[in-house]
């Protein structure tokens, strides 16, 4: 690795943190948008003028809005991130299980989802043009033009109407996320390979004689393995839509589900946080993969 | 029609069978769209029928919905919504991203800088968040729905057309009518748009189908179109308690979703390549 490659990455990191501080002020605008007097909400509406002007005052309701924007980031820095106005427990605690129980639901669904994308996504790029890869190709297009909704209530009708198979808890979400993401995937791999199969190193070793298998295992896959990388980081980013419809479809107790009730009950702090942990792994991811494509670019290596 | 029978489409251009058949399912819609008001059989907000996700009948052809009401009828109305919502979000987001992009490309510097930086931060959001947040926040009416999906979808639009702005600036005909002095609303205008329509449009109507899934699923989440209106995500959301006994209200506004997204793609997938490949 030289030093190009250093500055490069190093510069991407840079632009993550100033997207991630602009972002966190969208977040922090957007939901100072929402309608209705904090402190009168959260006093009911039996309060006095001047309990609800005092709580203003002890919540630092009446400072300008850019002075409550820093004071929320530098509390979000030092792993403050508030109380709820609902429950009056602090966001942490809140948080923390559901969180937990979402990255499973991640790490289950990728577990599954990567290796049958990566084998299907590089077998119809071999067999390009084949009755399988068209078949594969069909299933894929149908399943990206469709709302993750939907393939949430096909999985429910296929296995539990149908079939009547009694699945533990896991399953059903995992199956629904599964479908979502390894269809960007599969889509985004065959393309890399595909572009691959084109160079002329490759026409080559099919001139030699090397087998289609080996052609494509041995001379063109080791090529392809940052775009495919990068392909992977950037599917797995639709996680993080899929999971709020596909918690709010399974009743899943995880932070999507959280967030989506705490916009029910205007719970700010919540909202917040919800918000900025899901930007920051979206944004994780789509760091990973840029940086993932820079460092695998054979043109910047020594 | 013949599997490899061709028509000579728009433009003059061939399209394929599949294509063909794609670009009538969505004419298709969009007549319904328009005149889906004076078809509806019975009047969509009416209970018209004694039993509850009634089956599929000659009397209603989609069966009833949770209600009793008319699921024909209510489909036929929701093309309104959800096509009309969409189409309105998808030529504001195009037209401000395309715009905001070729000035950007021409002027270049700190407005392109500036630009670039901020929209890709709006990029970074996922799309169902910020429309989670944002909806959730203003209170959800057609209006706000068009608004709020028109500026998720004008950062990716932008950074297509900055793209593609980027390489056409370079070339010489841009040069020699910078030298002559024009100003940038023509260079935009008359030099730079004409060159980059095809793959515009294209990745139009690429934005359409996301804008038509991201209402669909904010409908679903009952923050999209707000009863009594109903569009397709909506319909899906109220008659989601029939999905045990397999009802068509459950099942029919799911399929007009799909028919009309998978449209769209195939359309553009079949799209001649000379329009399509310029956007490569």
């Amino acid at each position: 690795m030289n030093s190009q490659v250093v500055s490069l990455v190093l510069g991407r990191l840079g632009v993550a943190v100033v997207t991630l501080v602009i972002v966190s002020f969208i977040v922090f605008a957007a939901t100072e948008m929402l309608p209705g007097d904090v402190a009168q909400i959260l006093l009911g509406q039996a309060a006095t003028p001047e309990a609800v002007a005092g709580l203003r005052e002890a919540m630092h309701l009446n400072d300008p809005a850019i002075l409550r924007f820093l004071r929320w980031l530098g509390g979000l820095l030092q792993g403050d991130l508030g109380t709820s106005y609902a429950n009056n427990m602090p966001v942490a605690d809140l948080i923390g299980g559901r969180l937990a129980n979402t990255l499973k639901l991640a790490a289950v669904t990728t577990m599954f989802a990567v290796p049958i994308a990566l084998f299907l996504g590089i077998t119809t790029a071999m067999y390009r043009g084949s009755l399988y890869d068209r078949g594969v190709n069909t299933l894929v297009v149908g399943v990206i033009s469709v709302p993750e909704f939907m393939i949430a209530t096909l999985a429910v009708l296929i296995f539990a109407v149908w079939l009547r198979w009694l699945l533990r808890a896991y399953a059903m979400p995992v199956i629904t996320l599964s479908f979502v993401i390894s269809a960007q995937m599969i889509r985004m791999t065959r393309a890399a390979v595909v572009e691959t199969l084109k160079m002329p190193y490759v026409e080559m070793a099919l001139l030699k004689g090397a087998s289609r298998p080996r052609m494509v295992l041995r001379h063109a896959l080791p090529n392809a393995i940052g775009p495919i990388v990068n392909a992977v980081a950037l599917s797995l980013s639709y996680l993080l839509g899929g999971v709020i419809i596909v918690e709010t479809v399974f009743n899943y107790p995880g932070i999507a589900k959280l967030m989506v009730d705490a916009v029910a009950t205007r719970d700010l702090p919540l909202i917040q946080t919800c918000a900025m942990i899901f930007c920051l792994g979206y944004l994780v991811l789509i760091t990973i993969a840029d940086v993932i494509a820079i460092v695998s670019n054979p043109r910047l290596r020594k | 029609m013949t599997a490899r029978s061709y028509s000579n489409g728009l433009f003059g251009y061939r399209l394929s069978a599949v294509g063909t058949v794609a670009a009538l399912v969505i004419l298709f819609w969009v007549f319904i769209a328009l005149f889906g008001p004076v078809l509806t059989p019975y009047p969509p907000g009416e209970i018209v029928d004694m039993d509850y996700f009634g089956p599929m009948s000659a009397q209603f052809w989609l069966g009833s919905d949770y209600l009793g009401r008319d699921m024909l009828s209510r489909i036929l109305m929701g093309a309104r919504y959800t096509v009309g919502i969409s189409l309105a979000a998808v030529v504001i987001s195009c037209f401000m991203g395309v715009v905001l992009g070729m000035t950007a490309a021409v002027l270049g510097g700190w407005f392109d800088t500036c630009l670039s930086r901020f929209l890709d931060a709006l990029n970074s959001i996922p799309s169902k968040l910020f429309g989670l947040v944002v909806v959730a926040g203003i209170g959800s009416s057609i209006p706000v729905l068009v608004g709020v999906l028109a500026v998720i979808y004008t950062p990716g639009s932008y950074r297509f057309a900055r793209a593609l702005a980027v390489n056409i600036n370079t070339m010489d005909f841009v040069t020699v009518a910078r030298a002559r002095g024009e100003r940038t609303p023509y260079l935009i205008g008359q030099e730079i748009l004409p060159n980059i329509l095809g793959p515009v449009l294209t990745d139009m109507g690429l934005r359409f189908v996301f804008i038509v899934l991201l209402l669909s699923g904010l409908s679903f989440l009952g923050l999209g179109v707000q009863p009594p209106n109903a569009d397709w995500g909506s319909l899906v959301r109220e008659n989601i308690g029939g999905l045990p006994f397999c009802a068509p209200a459950v099942i029919m506004p799911s399929i007009a979703i799909a028919t009309l997204t998978i449209s769209v793609n195939l359309l553009i997938d079949n799209l001649p390549v000379r329009i399509r490949d310029r956007s490569e």
